[in-house]
């Protein structure tokens, strides 16, 4: 035990301050009021779907919650339900398989509700594009608010991407 | 040069492949299939990869492609089959991982195994039953009304007996699958998994694509081994068309390999640690990953090293001074590494869920066909790197790290042990790398043929089986180990609670997205 809490504390603190939201992220205009928005900055819950991706999003969503991005210092959460969920972090072109699953978490996401589409593939469908399999891009499924270009998108990015949803319009300016 | 002894009694005249590993390619027909194949199992061989093939437009009919590896040596085999009735017989009893790749390969191409067990596989809604994506006569645009699958799933019956069903979207940031356990109480009497939510068409878009750009598909099937599948595929493309990389260019796809493996097992050795109730290890390993990816930013101009290795070499130079900060930073890891497992292996806690947990026996493992990270952990000493012939590996000497156990704890174990060995090898990679050019040039390439590319990625190895008629792909078919390792995961759970199975399968981490294609 001694072990171990001495390595905390050789370790110390490595967390970076967050970078600032991105307007040119957005897909739409704001949809939603100033006032969930700021409520949602307070304490957001994300619900992550992969609807198709080759995993390379995922490994950086990973970083999202590691000590030197630490997303929850800014008190947002990834959650198990999307029912628990204020927003939809999603990856992947949306392969045909998982397109019905992905409407029905998008369903069950409550309103008021954001979408994140993530990576080359979400924004844009990518190296794999629409086919007998896929969808592509996220916005083809599902409403979607920011997307976040990058193959994979850096955490850094990712962050972005989030605070910018949840950016209100004066806080943008 | 000669073909292996292995391949003596198969009574075949198979031809060498020009390939950097030792590979041979032969055709039999469809009633000699299963004497070939029980003749491979009985010389200790396996069924590395099962694959269909449309040539009617070459006035031939189907064929079914068999990658089978006897002693380090590879044997590509064509089996042609008529196109009125492409039936060929199971070989599921023979190599038990041929299973769910028939039935891919009915849902792809409409070849049809003798199986008892015709489920589909990769197919769910999205395309009607009578419809083959893989036919040459099919459009990559073609599109099907979507509807919910109905799927036969095994039953459990008994007192007691219920179903728990989890998935597709699981609770956690990872993968799409479908997961039915069928359970008394907490103990899990039986599992059974449902894959290809994440199909997207890989071979379909191969096909319409030239040999250099193939590379860049290649790298995305499974994002997190993307240099193993970058490098599987550029060894295709480079024995296909007979270009051969230079040196340095090996050496350094070698570091990008380790690099990709030591990433991997920090993070799966902070999960593992997370899910056994040690969020330390998770922030520790995580962060350690952190400054891992940063140094591959800056040197090799990706976090995750894509579109680093290229038909021909490699994308970009490491000099001097990178080598001197990697050298630098795999003995700080080292350091850093040992500490952790101290800790990892004092921690009672964390002991008492991973010892005896989700246990592969060593016999269930070769049974299976188990690769990689899995096979070493049960005790087999499987590993691409070690074939002979492989440069640089051949002239590094790789020391494979084998548990027996099978359980969680031989799984942590190997990773372990493989972060010290990967760091050991980056060390004298960037020692020993060769002075020179980092690629052949590969602007015009004419190839027409056949070339083969084996690649021992950080979960077990990577297999690309590559045709062209000429400058563009005809067809191209990359292997997952997962396609072996997701059934080994439905036996390593049998007997164990629900709540020890993310740990379990955490341990051995498999790709959703490399079997789904």
């Amino acid at each position: 035990m001694l072990k171990l809490l001495r390595q905390i504390a050789v370790t110390g603190i490595v967390s970076e301050p967050p970078p600032r939201p991105d307007p040119t992220l957005r897909v739409v205009e704001q949809r939603l009021a100033n006032e969930v928005l700021a409520l949602f900055g307070g304490a957001l819950a994300i619900r992550h779907v992969d609807a198709g991706s080759c995993n390379g999003c995922e490994l950086e969503i990973h970083m999202l919650t590691t000590p030197h991005y630490n997303l929850e210092g800014l008190g947002i959460r990834f959650v198990a339900s999307p029912r628990h969920a204020d927003m939809l972090l999603v990856t992947g072109p949306v392969s045909r398989n998982m397109e019905t699953a992905l409407k029905r978490t998008y369903d069950a996401v409550p309103d008021p509700k954001l979408v994140v589409a993530v990576g080359d593939c979400g924004s844009t469908g990518g190296v794999f594009g629409e086919s007998y399999a896929s969808c592509g891009r996220v916005a083809n499924v599902i409403p979607v608010d920011v997307a976040v270009p990058g193959c994979p998108p850096t955490p850094t990015a990712l962050m972005q991407g989030i605070l910018t949803a949840i950016a209100t319009r004066s806080r943008q300016s | 040069m000669h073909a292996p002894p292995a391949f003596d009694s198969l009574g075949l005249q198979p031809a060498p492949l020009r390939a950097a590993l030792p590979a041979w390619h032969a055709r039999a027909g469809v009633e000699r299939l299963r004497e070939i194949a029980v003749g491979v199992a009985a010389k200790g061989g396996r069924l590395a990869a099962l694959w269909g093939a449309d040539e009617r437009d070459r006035g031939e009919g189907f064929a079914l492609h068999l990658a089978l590896v006897v002693d380090d040596a590879t044997l590509w085999l064509a089996v042609p089959l008529p196109a009125g009735r492409p039936d060929y017989p199971d070989l599921a009893d023979v190599f038990a991982c041929a299973n769910r790749m028939q039935r891919a390969a009915y849902d792809l191409v409409g070849i049809r195994s003798g199986a008892a067990d015709q489920r589909q596989w990769l197919r769910h809604a999205a395309w009607p039953a009578d419809v083959y994506p893989l036919r040459r006569d099919f459009g990559l645009e073609n599109w099907y009304g979507n509807d919910v699958e109905q799927y036969r799933f095994v039953q459990v019956a008994g007192e007691g007996v219920h179903e728990i069903p989890v998935g597709p979207v699981h609770a956690g940031t990872i993968e799409p699958g479908h997961f039915r356990f069928s359970v008394v109480g907490e103990k899990v009497l039986r599992l059974e998994e449902r894959l290809g939510y994440v199909h997207k068409a890989v071979d379909k878009l191969f096909e319409s694509r030239d040999l250099v750009a193939g590379s860049r598909l290649a790298g995305r099937i499974s994002g997190d081994s993307t240099v193993a599948y970058a490098w599987a595929y550029a060894m295709a493309v480079e024995g296909l068309a007979g270009v051969a990389p230079p040196p340095r260019a090996l050496w350094l796809r070698a570091a990008a390999l380790e690099r990709e493996r030591v990433a991997n097992h920090l993070g799966d050795l902070g999960y593992l640690g997370n899910d056994g109730g040690l969020a330390f290890g998770l922030a520790q390993f995580m962060r350690l990953k952190e400054e891992w990816l940063r140094l591959n930013a800056r040197l090799f101009g990706h976090r995750y090293l894509m579109d680093y290795v290229i038909p021909g070499g490699v994308e970009r130079n490491i000099g001097r001074h990178g080598c001197d900060e990697i050298a630098a930073q795999c003995a700080a890891l080292a350091r850093e590494v040992r500490v952790l497992r101290d800790l990892y292996d004092d921690h009672a806690g964390l002991q008492d869920r991973f010892l005896t947990c989700g246990r592969l026996a060593p016999e269930t493992a070769r049974l299976l066909g188990v690769v990689g990270l899995a096979a070493r952990a049960s005790g087999l000493p499987l590993d691409a790197r070690v074939a002979p012939g492989h440069e640089p590996y051949d002239r590094l000497g790789v020391a494979l790290q084998t548990q027996t156990a099978g359980d969680v704890a031989a799984r942590v174990a190997v990773r372990f042990d493989e972060i010290a060995e990967s760091l050991r090898l980056l060390e004298a990679i960037v020692e020993g790398v060769p002075l020179g050019e980092i690629a052949t040039p590969f602007a015009t390439v004419g190839g027409r043929g056949r070339g083969l590319g084996r690649v021992e990625g950080w979960r077990g190895e990577v297999v690309v089986a590559l045709e062209s008629d000429g400058g563009t792909i005809r067809r191209c078919h990359a292997h997952d180990p997962s396609w072996q390792n997701w059934p080994a995961l439905e036996h390593a759970v049998i007997g164990n609670i629900v709540p020890d199975f993310p740990l379990i399968n955490k341990s051995f981490n498999l790709s959703y997205s490399g079997q789904d294609l």
